[in-house]
């Protein structure tokens, strides 16, 4: 198969999935080996193109004519070779834990569950490869109409709820403003490609630069830059895998993908540092980025914290395509992969718990960690990379958009990334203490909700006293703190995918 | 040879059908008319798009009189575009009507009903393709009597003081309009829309052409249910049967739109004199109101047909704003969005047609979870809806992003704002329907309802295929409407 080949491929095995499982309905095992087999074949299909981008191909498939100015055509470059390994190897590692969650929590409607999750991932790769705005656009609609009945699931007046906010803020922002944002490119630029340098660079003045920005910025809702990001809170109602995978890595990071992207191929990060248009959304990123790390501390809902730091750690990479220096731009992308390992992990923790205990808010926590130390430890690994510690792979992407920002004069934003690297020590810490230091709730015995097993006995050995979530939801959160770790040994590895992509062209 | 004859075949064939309906009676056979009847007529109409791409304007002299004593037939792109688009989507919608039909009328009446329906299409084309003015009333009046004793034949009784009530106010357009008709005749003497093309530049500025203009704006406005002369359309859609709502709210409002393409910019002697009135800035208010008004209106409906019905008010508002635009994009906006919005309304009150054969109920509250027990048409219904609030990769993607590049081009900055939101509007409704089908618990009613038969699914879902496809590849939509709006700026008849 040519590397063409495998663009499309990663379109469709993810669309076959879907159609596979709608038809296993009826064999929950069969359905979820369907789900893992395609998750993988995914990751396999997109790896694939992986070395053909290090050496500098642009895989693509120019597909067709849909007017005279818009096309459907894909290219693979190497941020969306990274967005697109990240989104289709955590679908691998969520499945798993989809499958203990789902099963320990008895959820209804599990078929629609995982079809859903399957045309989400392939409207992500979608967005991933797209290669120019306008098919980016359309999976961007489709990654936003197909999450909504995941946020929707339980179907009660809250879900309910929630979800009209996440569809009607998803939707209305990017019908009101991304169309008129391409518009407007497509009719000062004459083409909606994606090319490195940017296409706007040299023909739209500073102001038409400022608003242009503006109308991306906002209208990418899913970017949850504030105050577009009230929809992400109230994600939260859908089950913890959809939170995890999609709010805190595909559909988010989609945004943010989309404005590094529009950032680099469309604005052209050099024209966006001569005319001066992206400062504004500097100074709006980083309050962005601290105001909700100072929503998150006011949150009690472990779920609810957890997402606002999602809005405060997009602002990073929001921020870095405003600075739009070199060093900002791999940055932002590495944030990308960072966050996605590091949140995914939390998200995974707080799942774990609610399967295991029932418990959602941060204050029942005390003392959970002696029962659940696996789950509980891998938090803390997780936490400590978003915060930003070494050896974890979130110390580096902070690191990078701290010097992008001094290569761009904008020294008040490493004080502010130092701010907030606190804020997160402080919204996030207390959780890792609670669970460790404090003793158990004398009136908590942990089997309020049908579990069997006894209150915690004091001084049992360690393994008596566990009373751990599925292994099926164990395990995927062990794993990616291990991966957090594991990737602070890797930046050189991804700085050299990224390169190619600030290459002027050949 | 039978393609010189093809515009006069194209009415006929329908015409002739109708009273050999009336005549066997039988529903069965009446039906099988009808069926080859209208695919007949959407061949035509294929082959017609073909002729006159290929060979330029055709002009058809009916019974062999030349144009000012005789009738001309003359087909031009647009029209030939507004043929195919109105025979294609009855194409579709007579194989469905079969089961829907003997589910809401009686035995004795169906042979009837089909009759109705082939003289309503045959109105309808008739309309299309004549270059007679005073044909032009006679064939509207044709499709207009047809479809009253359609939707007067709906189960509901307040079908009768609907179809009454469309009645009046469909009368009172078609008296505007022929009053516009003589008006013109009087101070030029012919009601050839050519030679009419020919005269009436010379004299615009007489008050007696300006008042014709006048009359014919208000008369077709009536019939194509412009905001606020809409008030006949929502009931008379909500108790029509099935098949008779789908048909209408496809085509009749189309073939009235098309009346004003024809006069605005043919008879009138094109953009020049368009722009000079003050008509472009009246039609622009009252499609923007229309965009929105009805809008809001639908969120708040209870019953589905009628609720869909008000959202036809507020798309023929993106189609009447395209034309007060009046530029190449805003033309071919509004042709396309002709074709687009017949398809996916069309399709729309096909699949609720599946929902009231199975449940017996056009009110949104009974359709609580029907989204469980009949999946597909609700799925159909779910596309529809998006391609309704014009998301990407979806055939009302395509219309509206040539509206908002037409607004764009004019430097019309607030107006691509209001295009856009008008679209969020539509989101509230569809998403709305969506709700109800989809997040309650199902009654024992509708858990106990089967999937919709299949031969009425698989046309609905032809048109949910087609708003895809219509998405995609724009050939035979952009395409055609955009040479369509490039002769009509240029008075090219």
């Amino acid at each position: 198969m040519s590397p063409a080949d495998h663009i499309l491929a990663a379109l469709a095995i993810p669309v076959i999935g879907a159609i596979l499982i709608a038809l296993c309905r009826k064999h929950p095992n069969l359905r979820e080996t369907v789900t893992l087999v395609t998750a993988v074949l995914l990751f396999a299909n997109v790896a694939t193109l992986l070395p053909v981008v290090l050496e500098g191909g642009r895989p693509a498939v120019y597909g067709f004519p849909v007017t005279h100015e818009l096309s459907i055509a894909f290219e693979v470059e190497p941020l969306g070779m990274l967005f697109g390994l990240i989104a289709s190897f955590l679908w691998i590692v969520n499945s798993v834990y989809s499958i203990g969650y789902m099963r320990g929590n008895k959820e209804p409607r599990q078929t629609q569950f995982y079809v859903c999750f399957a045309v989400a991932l392939a409207s992500s790769v979608g967005i991933a490869f797209a290669g120019n705005l306008f098919t980016l656009f359309v999976f961007y609609e489709i990654l936003t109409l197909s999450t909504y009945p995941l946020v929707a699931h339980h179907g009660d007046a809250k879900a309910r709820t929630g979800a009209r906010i996440y569809l009607v803020l998803l939707l209305s922002t990017s019908i009101v403003l991304f169309i008129p944002a391409f518009l407007w490119t497509l009719s000062i630029a004459g083409t909606l490609d994606f090319v490195p340098g940017g296409i706007l660079a040299g023909k739209a003045s500073p102001l038409a630069t400022g608003v242009l920005l503006a109308l991306f910025a906002f209208g990418i809702g899913k970017a949850a830059l504030m105050p577009v990001h009230k929809w992400l809170p109230n994600a939260m109602v859908a089950p913890t895998p959809v939170s995890a995978l999609l709010h805190a890595v595909a559909v988010v990071k989609a945004g943010v993908f989309t404005i590094l992207k529009v950032s680099i191929y469309i604005f052209g990060p050099e024209h966006l540092q001569a005319t001066g248009a992206s400062e504004w959304l500097v100074y709006l990123a980083t309050f962005s980025l601290l105001a909700a790390s100072v929503v998150a501390l006011t949150k009690d809902n472990l779920k609810a914290r957890l997402a606002y730091s999602t809005v405060s750690q997009l602002g990073y990479i929001v921020l870095a395509a405003a600075i739009a220096t070199p060093l900002a731009l791999i940055g932002g992308a590495l944030h990308i992969l960072m966050h996605a390992f590091g949140k995914i992990t939390l998200f995974f923790v707080a799942g774990a718990i609610h399967t295991a205990t029932h418990k959602t808010e941060i204050s029942q926590l005390n003392g959970i960690g002696r029962v659940m130390p696996f789950t509980m430890g891998a938090f803390f690994i997780g936490a400590l990379s978003i915060i930003g510690l070494p050896p974890l792979g979130g110390a580096w992407s902070k690191l990078y958009i701290a010097l992008g920002g001094l290569d761009g004069d904008y020294w008040f934003v490493v004080a502010a990334l130092m701010i907030s690297s606190l804020l997160n020590v402080a919204y996030l810490m207390p959780i890792v203490v609670r669970a460790f230091f404090r003793p158990p709730d004398p009136d908590d015995h942990g089997h309020g909700h049908g579990h069997e097993a006894a209150a915690p006995a004091e001084g049992g050995s360690m393994w008596s006293r566990m009373q751990e979530a599925p292994w099926l939801c164990v395990v995927p959160l062990c794993f990616t703190a291990l991966a957090c770790f594991v990737l602070f040994f890797a930046p050189d590895a991804v700085e050299t995918l990224l390169s190619g992509m600030l290459e002027a062209p050949r | 040879m039978i393609a010189a004859h093809l515009p006069a075949l194209q009415v006929v064939v329908p015409l002739l059908a109708a009273p050999l309906c009336a005549i066997l009676r039988q529903g069965t056979i009446a039906w099988l008319i009808a069926l080859v009847a209208n695919w007949c007529a959407f061949v035509i109409s294929i082959a017609l798009v073909l002729q006159v791409r290929e060979l330029g304007i055709i002009s058809y002299e009916l019974g062999g009189w030349a144009p000012p004593i005789g009738i001309e037939y003359r087909v031009d792109l647009v029209n030939a575009f507004v043929l195919m688009v109105v025979s294609g989507v009855g194409a579709v919608i007579i194989p469905y009507a079969r089961k829907s039909i003997e589910s809401e009328i009686p035995r004795a009446q169906r042979g009837w009903f089909y009759t109705m329906y082939l003289l309503c299409l045959t109105g309808l084309l008739g309309v299309t393709i004549t270059g007679d003015a005073f044909n032009i009333f006679v064939f509207l009046e044709i499709s207009s009597l047809s479809s009253y004793v359609m939707i007067a034949m709906g189960r509901d009784r307040r079908a009768l003081t609907a179809s009454y009530r469309y009645l009046i106010m469909g009368t009172i357009g078609a008296t505007f309009i022929v009053i516009g008709i003589g008006l013109l005749w009087a101070m030029t003497g012919t009601l050839n829309l050519n030679d009419l093309a020919d005269r009436v530049p010379a004299i615009e500025e007489a008050r007696p052409v300006l008042a014709a203009l006048a009359f014919l704006t208000v008369g077709i406005s009536l019939k194509l249910a412009l905001f606020p002369l809409h008030l006949w359309l929502p009931n008379a859609y909500a108790y029509a049967p099935s098949a008779a709502s789908a048909f209408l709210a496809g085509t009749a409002t189309k073939v009235a739109i098309y009346l004003f393409f024809r006069f605005f910019f043919t008879v009138f002697g094109g953009e020049g004199f368009f722009d000079s009135t003050p008509l472009p800035e009246i039609i622009m208010v009252l499609s923007i109101v229309a965009m929105f008004a009805p809008g809001v209106v639908a969120i708040f409906q209870s019953n589905i047909k009628r609720l869909f019905a008000y959202s036809s008010v507020a798309q023929i508002g993106f189609i009447t704003l395209g034309i007060s635009l009046a530029s190449e994009p805003g033309l071919t906006g509004a042709l396309v969005h002709i074709a687009n919005h017949a398809i996916m309304k069309a399709g729309l009150f096909m699949l609720i047609g599946c929902i009231v054969f199975r449940l017996g109920s056009m009110r949104l509250e009974d359709m609580a979870g029907i989204g469980r027990t009949m999946p597909f048409t609700m799925a159909g219904i779910v596309v529809l809806g998006l391609g309704l609030l014009g998301a990407p990769a979806t055939a009302g993607f395509i219309s509206k992003w040539y509206l908002a590049e037409a607004a764009l081009l004019q430097g019309l900055w607030w107006l691509v704002g209001l295009i856009l939101l008008g679209s969020v509007v539509s989101m509230i409704y569809v998403g709305r329907v969506v709700e109800i089908a989809y997040f309650r618990e199902p009654s024992e009613k509708v858990a106990g309802l089967k999937e919709a038969p299949l031969s009425m699914l698989i046309p609905g879902w032809v048109l949910v295929i087609a708003t895809i496809y219509f998405g995609l590849d724009t050939t035979w939509t952009v395409g055609i409407a955009q040479d369509a709006a490039a002769s009509l700026l240029s008075a090219l008849y």
